[in-house]
C-alpha cells in the first residue's frame, strides 16, 4: 500500500483506477481518461495532486536565497501574490526539479515542488538555506485540489469562503490570494482557466463533493498527461531531468541571466550558449498513422538523431503529438521510427491546445 | 454455437463454420488498456507465427502488442477500426475483431485456453 491523500476514498467512490505514482495511491481515471480530458477543455474538472509538496520558506535573506538557488529570479515578484515558474539546477545546469513559488513578502515564500522528486528536492534545499539563515518548512499535512476549466471558476468559487472567493474571482493568471491555511492561485496544468487551492486535509472531502455536486467531475493523472502535453507543458523526469539543461528543453525563459545574479548552475549555462546550444526542444504532430511515444527516434536530414521526450494521441486535435529534443537547426519536417517504419512528422513550436482551441495550422 | 478460446496474452479466438478463426482481443484486455486510440493490423495474406506479435493496439496510455494465436495466414482484417478503434472498447468480442485467419494446423485450435482457463490466468494476474 502506497501513501494515500484525504481524498482516496472519494476516489474509490468515484470508481477511480488506482495505481501507484512515486510510492502514492492515486487515481488514473474515473473511467475513460479521453471522457475526462474533454471534460476539461469543456467544461470543468478537479484533480487530487495533494501528493505534491508544498514548502514554505521563512526568514530575512527569503529573497536572497531564492536569488541564489533558482534559475529565474524571484526580485521579478513586486506584488504580494504573484508566482514565478522556475527550474531549480544542480552546478552542472540540469534540472534537479520545475517548481512554483509565490511570494508572499520578501522574508515569506511558499514553493510547491514534484511529489517523485521530494526527497532529493528537501535536503538540497536545506543544504542551501543553512547559509541564508533560511527556515525550510515542509507542509506535507496540506491537501491541494486543481480545478481546470473554461467553467472553472464560476463552479468553485460559491463553495469557498465569501472574502476568499471576492480575491479569488479578480485574480490575475499567476497570482495567489489566501486566508489562514487555504492558499488559492490561478494557476495549473492544463492550458485552461483554472485554480489550484491547497487547504487543510480535514476540508478537503467537503470541497471535493461540493464541487462534484456542481458538476465539476474528477480527472486522474492520466488525462492530466495529456492535457498538460497538448497545453506544451514539460513533465519533470521525462521532458527534462538532472542531465539536462533548461536551453535544451524550451524552458529558456524561465532563466533569467540579463543582471550579474549568482545562482547555481548559471556557469555551466554560459558555458554551453558560448559552445552553442546543440539541441532545441520543439513539437512535433505526426502525418501519418499511429502515435507518437516517449523515447522514439526522430531521424533528422544530415543531423544527429533526436528524440521524443513525451508523446501521445491527442484527444482535442485527433491527431497524436510530441514533445522531442532534436539537433540545432532541425528543419519543418522529420521522420520518426515507429515499429521500424519511417512516419513523417510536423516541426512546430511546443504548445497545441490553450483554451480549448487548437494552435496547430 | 461458435466455439470461443483464449490465449495466455488476452486474445480471443472464434472457430468460424468454415475452419477460419477470427481473433480480437478480449474484454479484461480492453479494460487494462483504457480508451483506444489507434489499431495497426497486419495485412492480407501475411503468413503469422503462433506467439509472433502481428497487430498494435494503443490508447492513450500505451502500446501493446497482440500476438497471432496460432500459426497461419491473415485473410482479413477490421477495416472499420481504422477509423472507429474505440470498437475495441464497446464491443471487444463482437465488432472490435480485429482479423480473421485461416490456420495452418486445425487442430492446434483445441490446444488454445478455455474460458475457465482464461479466466483462472485473469485471477492469477489480479493477485
Amino acid at each position: 500500500m502506497g501513501k494515500r491523500t484525504p481524498l482516496y476514498e472519494q476516489h474509490l467512490t468515484s470508481n477511480a483506477k488506482i495505481v501507484d505514482f512515486g510510492g502514492w495511491d492515486m487515481p488514473l481515471h474515473y473511467g475513460s481518461q479521453l471522457n475526462e480530458h474533454h471534460q476539461v477543455r469543456q467544461d470543468a474538472g478537479v484533480f487530487d495532486v495533494s501528493h505534491m509538496t508544498v514548502v514554505d520558506l521563512t526568514g530575512d535573506k527569503a529573497q536572497d536565497f531564492l536569488r541564489y538557488l533558482v534559475a529565474n529570479d524571484v526580485a521579478k515578484l513586486e506584488t504580494s501574490g504573484k508566482a514565478l515558474y522556475t527550474c531549480m539546477l544542480n552546478e552542472n545546469g540540469g534540472v534537479i526539479d520545475d517548481l512554483i513559488i509565490y511570494f508572499q513578502t520578501t522574508s515569506q515564500y511558499r514553493l510547491v515542488v514534484n511529489a517523485a522528486t521530494r526527497d532529493k528536492d528537501i535536503p538540497w534545499i536545506t543544504k542551501q538555506a543553512e547559509a541564508f539563515g533560511v527556515a525550510v518548512t515542509e507542509r506535507p499535512e496540506l491537501a491541494m485540489l486543481a480545478i481546470q476549466g473554461p467553467n472553472a471558476l464560476e463552479k468553485a468559487l460559491p463553495l469557498l469562503d465569501a472574502e476568499l472567493a471576492a480575491q479569488v474571482k479578480d485574480l490575475k493568471p499567476f497570482n495567489a490570494a489566501w486566508k489562514g491555511d487555504w492558499f488559492i492561485g490561478r494557476t495549473g496544468y492544463t492550458g485552461e482557466d483554472g485554480i489550484e487551492v491547497i487547504l487543510p486535509p480535514e476540508s478537503a472531502p467537503e470541497l471535493w463533493e461540493g464541487l462534484l455536486a456542481n458538476g465539476v467531475e474528477p480527472i486522474g493523472l492520466g488525462a492530466r498527461d495529456t492535457l498538460r502535453l497538448e497545453a506544451g507543458m514539460c513533465l519533470y523526469g521525462t521532458d527534462m531531468n538532472d542531465e539536462t539543461t533548461p536551453l535544451v528543453t524550451a524552458l529558456g525563459w524561465t532563466v533569467a541571466m540579463q543582471d550579474e545574479r549568482d545562482f547555481i548552475g548559471r556557469k555551466a549555462l554560459e558555458a554551453q550558449k558560448a559552445a552553442g546550444v546543440p539541441q532545441v526542444f520543439k513539437g512535433l504532430v505526426l502525418e501519418g498513422k499511429g502515435v507518437l511515444r516517449g523515447h522514439q527516434v526522430v531521424k533528422v536530414d544530415g543531423l544527429p538523431d533526436g528524440e521524443i521526450t513525451s508523446g501521445t494521441f491527442s484527444p482535442t486535435l485527433k491527431n497524436s503529438i510530441a514533445l522531442a529534443r532534436l539537433p540545432a537547426g532541425v528543419g519543418d519536417t522529420v521522420q520518426v521510427e515507429i515499429r521500424k517504419k519511417l512516419i513523417p512528422a510536423k516541426v512546430i513550436k511546443p504548445m497545441f491546445v490553450r483554451n480549448g482551441k487548437s494552435l496547430i495550422d | 454455437m461458435s466455439q470461443v478460446k483464449y490465449t495466455s496474452s488476452h486474445e480471443w479466438i472464434r472457430l468460424e463454420e468454415d475452419g477460419s478463426v477470427t481473433v480480437g482481443i478480449t474484454d479484461h484486455a480492453q479494460e487494462l488498456l483504457g480508451d483506444m486510440v489507434y489499431v495497426d493490423l497486419p495485412e492480407v495474406d501475411d503468413e503469422v507465427e503462433a506467439e509472433g506479435d502481428c497487430a498494435v493496439v494503443e490508447s492513450v496510455k500505451a502500446a501493446s502488442d497482440v500476438y497471432s494465436p496460432l500459426d497461419g495466414t491473415i485473410t482479413e482484417i477490421n477495416e472499420a477500426l481504422e477509423d472507429a478503434p474505440e470498437l475495441t472498447n464497446s464491443s471487444p468480442m463482437a465488432d472490435g475483431w480485429l482479423f480473421k485467419m485461416t490456420l495452418a494446423n486445425a487442430a492446434d485450435f483445441d490446444e488454445l485456453l478455455d474460458e475457465a482457463a482464461y479466466k483462472a490466468v485473469v485471477e492469477a494476474e489480479d493477485h
